[in-house]
């Protein structure tokens, strides 16, 4: 494992196998009466969120106090961030306090690559998105889910996802979500497609390690897992499409497209959805749908990426386990 | 009037001759010049250096008035003359910009109180670079500062019509309408060059043709009402095409090309440093050989160094909120000898041409670009072609440090430059 997580690309077969690894394990936490491990005990965590998430920062505070971190919120919103400091004197001030670990969320693609690379700080860098570029946990999350699905929960342990076919439909062009997921469904060997409008998606994609296709309904029984993408609405001003009617008539996912797909597929959303654009609400209450699976395997996907980052080499559950077990 | 005789030095890069200054004046170039000439001249050793005419550039930054903070006119200057330049065109993108007679005056008169290299003020070609009513051109030309090249360069004339009149205007005094061939809608929010790179960054593109359509327009155009044209920072090879085309067509366009262009590609944006942050973006290597091709073979006329200098905190940041801009002042002429001389595309009376007589014809700079010959202004650069270094910013006499080439060995060194007989750098230290 590499000392900070800022691209999917940049983790190896086996880095992301050892991390969907030990957040099954991280899962078995969620299970018990008291979700919460003395792992991280003493360590500083400071979520750094430039842009509004309230979900992927739930998410990783969740995680980080399963772990029993110390953990610092910080919104850019009415901060120092808002009265002109540079990114640079906000994570060394956030240093100086003594923090381990920076998740950061920020609109510009590559400012947590600089807030890692540039010998501003020395804390572990986790990216939790960054503008149009990556969100790897995003992307680990959404293979966990698959793993677990497609491959099964024990079954999978140890497992990649060689030959399983993920179709991403939406607006690829603006979206970190499918960037990283390309990159790491790739490295986990399985087959994937992207449909978009050619407008969605952007110029250079054919080099991607992937498919690309501009019609839904051929790729759709082609497919062990449909991966949803929010569109906004505003896209449709600057002429990416004409109307939000045209989208979902051509690209979005209703209950007769959802039938043409192999029975066990499933259909996966990273939210928040838009209903009625890129799903309808019977499809996004299906039992086919994974939305919520996803929110709660995040919590696990990120607990392991703190453990690894911050952990070390110690066995994170071997002793609670054994408690457990006996 | 004090003499210097500079010895053995190739000349253009030919044979090795004496060349003798004379107060502002070339005087004799040739070998066994007489004693009695020669005597008394402080003597310039200069044997295996190469002695070019001093260079020009056409598009410089030098950000004063308003942004002192990363250039004055004095430092930018000291930062031409340690590249061997004796001539810089000032771009108008200055606060308050360059579109009154009034300010290119208080320019043009820093530069020569200053001493270090000739500047000359280019005018905005609409007030306030806002591309909407055309700025006092005429009177600009006629103030002390002699205004004949105009630009709106950070932003495009993307006005048809305004670009249309500018091109027409200027031909009563012989001026020239240079243009940031940019077009604007095409590169809203644009970040890098848009590619496969930019693709995989998630930065946002910035097409080529959002340059060649405006060059294409304006080559027509210029056509058209039959004006001269020239092209900025001219950077794709799409671009490259279609000057040629229209050169071969009679039009009168000229263009120009950046060191960094010639040796920089985008792959180096995967770094996110913003130190690669330029406008126009660095593009793929295909571009930097059809560039290198162009400049060889005269379809690109010049190399202008764009010398955009931004204090520490503008690059120390995150790409998106990093300003566009390279100094260049003081690399361009390794670049060059890199990128053009060692592979052979270029000798150095080629560079002289490119670097030299050229920009100072399309300027108009008179007394500059001229041949090393006797009866000629002294304005000379001399270079140490063997020396080999790596850039240490840490060096530089501008006020900036925001260069590429930190760290990176490049091949050549400016040792002397002359501006009217006055040396401004000595053994590659500022007088």
């Amino acid at each position: 494992m590499q000392r900070h997580l800022i691209s999917a690309a940049d983790l190896t077969r086996d880095d992301a196998v050892l991390i969907l690894d030990t957040a099954e394990e991280m899962a078995r936490v969620a299970d018990r009466p008291i979700k919460k491990l003395p792992t991280l005990r003493g360590r500083t965590v400071v979520n750094l969120f430039f842009e509004d998430s309230t979900r992927t920062r739930i998410s990783f505070e969740a995680a980080e106090k399963r772990l029993s971190a110390d953990v610092i919120n910080f919104t850019a919103k009415g901060s120092s961030v808002s009265k002109g400091e540079s990114l640079k004197d906000t994570a060394q001030t956030l240093e100086a306090m003594g923090v381990d670990a920076v998740v950061i969320r920020h609109g510009s693609s590559g400012a947590p690559y600089r807030l890692a690379n540039s010998g501003w700080i020395d804390a572990a860098v986790i990216n939790a998105g960054d503008g149009t570029h990556q969100h790897p946990t995003q992307a680990l999350l959404d293979a966990f889910t698959l793993r677990r699905r497609l491959v099964g929960r024990d079954a999978g342990l140890g497992q990649d996802l060689t030959g399983r076919r993920v179709t991403l439909v939406g607006d690829i062009l603006h979206s970190r979500v499918a960037r990283s997921n390309v990159d790491l469904l790739h490295t986990l060997g399985a087959e994937v497609t992207l449909v978009a409008p050619p407008t969605l998606l952007p110029v250079g994609v054919e080099t991607w390690p992937c498919e690309v296709s501009y019609d839904l309904d051929s790729t759709l029984p082609k497919s062990d897992a449909v991966m949803l993408l929010r569109v906004q609405r505003e896209r449709m001003n600057a002429a990416f499409f004409p109307t939000e009617r045209e989208y979902t008539r051509r690209y979005g996912l209703d209950a007769d497209r959802m039938a043409r797909m192999p029975e066990q597929a499933i259909v996966m959303h990273p939210g928040p959805m838009v209903r009625g654009m890129e799903i309808t609400a019977e499809v996004a209450d299906s039992p086919r749908c994974t939305a919520v699976e996803q929110v709660a395997n995040g919590v696990s996907i990120r607990m392991a990426v703190l453990y690894l980052l911050l952990g070390g080499n110690e066995p994170a559950l071997t002793h609670a386990r054994t408690t457990e077990e006996k | 009037m004090s003499k210097t005789l500079i010895r053995g030095a190739k000349v253009l890069g030919g044979a090795p001759q004496d060349v003798l200054i004379d107060g502002e004046t070339i005087m004799h170039v040739g070998t066994g010049l007489p004693a009695a000439d020669t005597e008394g001249a402080e003597i310039v050793e200069a044997e295996g250096k190469v002695l070019l005419p001093g260079l020009v550039d056409l598009h410089t930054h030098l950000r004063e008035p308003g942004r002192e903070d990363s250039e004055t006119v004095l430092t930018g200057t000291r930062a031409a003359a340690s590249g061997g330049y004796t001539a810089v065109f000032a771009m108008a993108n200055t606060f308050p910009v360059a579109d009154t007679a009034g300010v290119v005056e208080q320019v043009y008169r820093l530069g020569r109180e200053h001493g270090y290299c000739d500047v000359q003020p280019i005018g905005a070609v609409t007030v306030g670079l806002e591309g909407k009513k055309l700025a006092e051109l005429g009177a600009m030309h006629d103030s002390a500062a002699g205004v004949t090249v105009f630009s709106d360069d950070g932003k495009c004339v993307h006005d048809a019509v305004i670009m249309r009149r500018a091109l027409e205007y200027v031909k009563a005094f012989g001026g020239v309408v240079a243009q940031h061939a940019q077009e604007p809608r095409l590169t809203e929010g644009a970040q890098m060059n848009e590619g496969v790179v930019s693709a995989e960054l998630g930065l946002g593109g910035w097409p080529a043709v959002a340059e060649e359509s405006i060059i294409a327009r304006d080559v027509l155009l210029a056509d058209h009402v039959g004006s001269r044209v020239h092209i900025c920072h001219l950077s794709t090879a799409g671009s490259v095409e279609i000057v040629r085309w229209a050169k071969a067509r009679g039009i009168r366009v000229t263009a120009e090309v950046t060191p960094h262009h010639l040796l920089l590609t985008d792959e180096l944006v995967r770094t996110y440093n913003p130190v690669y942050k330029v406008n126009p973006p660095l593009r793929t290597e295909a571009d930097v050989h059809a560039l290198r091709e162009a400049l060889a073979d005269g379809t690109i006329d010049i190399v202008a160094t764009d010398h955009a200098p931004h204090p520490h905190e503008d690059k120390d940041c995150e790409w998106a909120a990093a300003a566009m801009g390279m100094v260049g002042l003081e690399t361009a002429l390794s670049v060059v000898q890199e990128t053009m001389v060692e592979t052979g595309l270029l000798d150095w009376a080629g560079v002289a041409a490119r670097m030299s007589a050229t920009p100072a014809e399309i300027g108009r700079a008179h007394g500059h670009g001229r041949p090393v010959s006797a009866g000629e202004p002294a304005n000379l650069t001399l270079v140490d072609t063997a020396y080999r270094g790596q850039v240490d910013p840490a060096g530089f006499a501008s006020r900036s440090r925001n260069t590429p080439y930190e760290g990176r060995a490049l091949p050549g060194r400016v040792t002397h430059t002359w501006l009217r007989g006055r040396a401004t750098l000595v053994d590659g230290k500022l007088t």
